[in-house]
């Protein structure tokens, strides 16, 4: 189905709809003369759409919340199982030796974590202790396992990106594949990738050109640009930030050390491209939705009140792979390799292309490249 | 042991002092803390939902908060207005403006402290920042320097007078050579505290409508007007309910500070005017945001507005001798300066920064009701520390308090 889109959404409010659908007029109980769609329902929403018309009866107080309600066979089992289950997890975990364990576990890397150093300043074993702890504390929370690296920079690489805006067509298949790889807050709809629809004609009038668009894609007498981090060869985001929590790494990369930034949003002030983004409540990520190959630099899921941005996917690019808005394109508009590889297509490309680089005036030095065909 | 025991004698009279006062007194006190309950409350809030609970966002990243953090810098500078020539040039007027001068800046920059915690995203993790025990970015980032001089200045301002009103609590004399060393460190690092919050803005080529030179200076006069022209308001309300003495000589000789600094300050604002719209260029685009709009979004121009309005109805009050030696017009027009100030370069100067965004997004800022009463509970806080400061000060002072062997 995602492949299908022509444009943009971030198909979050599926099961709203789903819910919304139980009744042609909105109401949510009661007859409504659209009951026909309730026969085409599958179960799973007919007992959705029950729920919800339970829960939207008139308020009952204690006993009668719970006993004194209409309810289905199905459902009534259905709740007896899961208080059965609750009630029996209770049991183990107050009776367990192993939970507690687990409890007295999670407390210590809690502490640990709250009162480590700066993971720029870590020694490699630092490293591999505070992802060793971030994955325990992950599985001690929502019983599954990933993987997070703590890979370094290898040498002799340098990352850098080129993008074709002759080819980019405004799919914004590179914003979906980036939101689903970096495990960004649903709630928000943070995008670190914005693509600015601009006018034929025009030139790159950036003022004019709309990063915010919910139309058919391409749309006539447009082109497309796109923008995220540019990751600086001399960023001045990293010159102001008061704790060193932001870096630019051997590879080039700019990152963020999540755990060490207090969130005074300074780099964000200093940097010229919009590369940053701010966690302004808590970034929500639903648990199958979270991609578990995870990089402590990278995607690895954030707290609230911390500043993000992307990464040129680390936990693929260092992983040999092209980050996740290269792979998506379906146009083949965005380049991404090792500068300093002579066979690598993004040398190629600044060989043998027109190429250009935004507010070059500044002196940020952005391994970001535009060129046309 | 006799230093401890004078100390302690100190603080319980402070105490007994400060609890202690009329009707009207009390009940400035308990709006005081209820404003302040109520802005912690707001405050438990936002510590709980996050920064979302703010008008702030991706798109304009400062507000409230900033705003009023770099305007209470320059209040907090400006209480050198009255060391200088104290301590300095030895212009015994101004002695008695000097300890509630100094008193507004501890309490100025516990306000700061307070607006910059209020804003930052963890503040659980704010020992981060803290030299020796966290990574210190200094000298790379000005965010660095403006921590060491705002606590170096807090530590100055309060070790002064502490002193002074030390010996004057037992009888004595306050030495000069232990203290107008001080005094003249302090004078040197009041411009040092409102020119590194400058640069803080100064130095980010990302934002062109701060990226002037004009803005450290433009920043110090304004603060040398603001700052003296609370402290006349303060002094006023003093003179009337207290009976610590101010002469009508000291208040004219600070309207005399004040009157200068705002001239200057109108005079670069002239300045800053003229570059911005004989010759506009695509920099330009902040300043016409906030003086005329842009795209139909218009919020900031009746602030805007206002402020140059009473800001050069103030200056002209002021230049005229016969209306500032006035006191009543005095008053009123320190009050609208202050007002106008603040908003200049408060709002005024913060949010238009933003906007438009780096790629030419016009997003507009308004500050929601919870922002709002955090900061009206850290003006709040400011007003009590400033109180308990003074209350204590003038008791000394007056001879009221005592040290009794």
């Amino acid at each position: 189905m995602a492949n299908t889109k022509k444009w943009f959404s971030l198909n979050l409010r599926n099961n709203k709809t789903a819910n919304n659908d139980s009744c042609g007029c909105g109401k949510t109980s009661g007859g409504c003369g659209s009951s026909e769609n309730l026969h085409h329902m599958s179960d799973v929403d007919f007992d959705a759409a029950v729920d919800a018309s339970i829960a939207d009866e008139t308020p009952k107080d204690g006993f009668g919340q719970v006993f004194d309600v209409q309810m289905d066979r199905r459902s009534a089992f259905k709740k007896l199982t899961a208080s059965l289950l609750i009630g029996a997890g209770a049991v183990s975990t107050s009776c367990s030796v192993i939970a507690d364990d687990d409890a007295k576990e999670k407390a210590e890397i809690d502490w640990e974590e709250q009162f480590k150093g700066n993971y720029k300043l870590m020694t490699d074993d630092e490293k591999n202790a505070t992802v060793d702890r971030l994955v325990r504390s992950y599985q001690i929370r929502t019983g599954k396992t990933i993987s997070m690296s703590s890979k370094n920079a290898e040498e002799d690489v340098l990352f850098g990106y080129a993008f074709n805006i002759s080819k980019c067509q405004g799919y914004m298949d590179c914003v979906n594949a980036c939101i689903e790889e970096n495990n960004q807050d649903r709630n928000s709809e943070m995008q670190y990738i914005r693509i600015h629809e601009m006018k034929d004609g025009k030139g790159l009038n950036f003022g004019e050109a709309d990063d915010n668009y919910y139309h058919e894609v391409p749309a006539e007498g447009h082109f497309y640009m796109g923008t995220q981090c540019f990751h600086c060869d001399n960023p001045p985001c990293v010159e102001v930030c008061p704790v060193q929590a932001t870096w630019r790494e051997e590879d080039g990369l700019v990152v963020v050390d999540y755990d060490w930034c207090v969130g005074c949003r300074y780099c964000m002030a200093a940097c010229p491209y919009d590369g940053r983004r701010f966690n302004w409540s808590k970034p929500e990520v639903p648990e199958k939705e979270v991609n578990h190959n995870q990089h402590y630099l990278g995607n690895r899921l954030r707290k609230k009140g911390v500043m993000e941005k992307c990464t040129f996917c680390v936990q693929r690019s260092r992983a040999g792979q092209n980050p996740a808005c290269v792979e998506a394109c379906p146009t083949g508009a965005r380049i991404f390799g090792n500068l300093l590889d002579p066979e690598s297509t993004i040398r190629w490309v600044l060989e043998n292309k027109k190429v250009f680089r935004l507010k070059e005036d500044l002196g940020t030095e952005p391994k970001f490249w535009y060129f046309m065909d | 042991m006799g230093r401890l025991k004078v100390l302690k004698s100190l603080i319980k009279d402070s105490l007994d002092t400060i609890t202690h006062g009329s009707k009207k007194y009390h009940i400035w006190m308990a709006v005081l803390t209820l404003t302040m309950l109520i802005g912690m409350y707001c405050y438990s809030i936002q510590l709980d939902e996050g920064l979302s609970v703010t008008g702030m966002s991706d798109r304009v990243s400062w507000g409230l908060y900033i705003s009023n953090f770099t305007f209470l810098v320059g209040v907090a500078a400006a209480a050198v207005m009255l060391v200088m020539p104290t301590y300095v040039l030895k212009d015994i007027d101004f002695k008695q403006a000097v300890l509630i001068g100094e008193g507004l800046a501890v309490a100025a920059l516990i306000m700061c402290l307070a607006f910059v915690i209020a804003d930052m995203g963890g503040p659980s993790v704010l020992w981060h920042m803290i030299p020796g025990i966290g990574v210190f970015n200094f000298p790379n980032s000005m965010l660095t320097w403006d921590v060491l001089v705002l606590n170096g200045y807090l530590f100055l301002n309060i070790s002064i007078p502490f002193y002074i009103l030390f010996k004057h609590y037992q009888g004595k004399d306050a030495n000069p050579k232990i203290y107008i060393p001080g005094a003249i460190l302090s004078v040197f690092w009041a411009v040092g505290i409102h020119l590194v919050t400058a640069f803080l803005y100064q130095g980010l080529q990302a934002k062109p409508f701060w990226n002037t030179a004009l803005l450290g200076p433009r920043f110090l006069a304004s603060a040398f007007a603001a700052g003296p022209a609370l402290i006349i308001l303060i002094l006023a309300i003093i003179r009337t309910f207290t009976a610590f003495k101010v002469e009508d000589k000291t208040i004219k000789k600070i309207a005399l500070v004040v009157t200068v600094a705002a001239q200057i300050n109108l005079i670069m604002l002239i300045s800053e005017l003229f570059k911005e719209f004989y010759a506009p260029t695509h920099h330009s685009e902040s300043a016409y945001y906030l003086y005329f709009g842009l795209d139909g979004k218009t919020a900031l121009l009746p602030w805007i507005w206002t402020a140059i309005t009473l800001n050069v109805l103030a200056t002209v009050i002021l230049t005229f001798h016969k209306l500032r030696n006035n006191l009543k017009v005095l008053y009123f027009a320190c009050f609208i300066l202050f007002i106008a100030i603040w908003i200049e370069k408060g709002f005024g100067l913060i949010v238009p920064g933003f906007i438009p965004g780096p790629y030419g997004k016009i997003a507009e800022y308004t500050p929601t009701g919870i922002e709002i009463g955090v900061t009206i509970g850290i003006w709040a806080l400011g007003a009590f520390v400033f109180t308990i400061l003074a209350k204590t000060a003038i008791g000394i002072e007056t001879k009221k308090l005592r040290y009794k062997k």
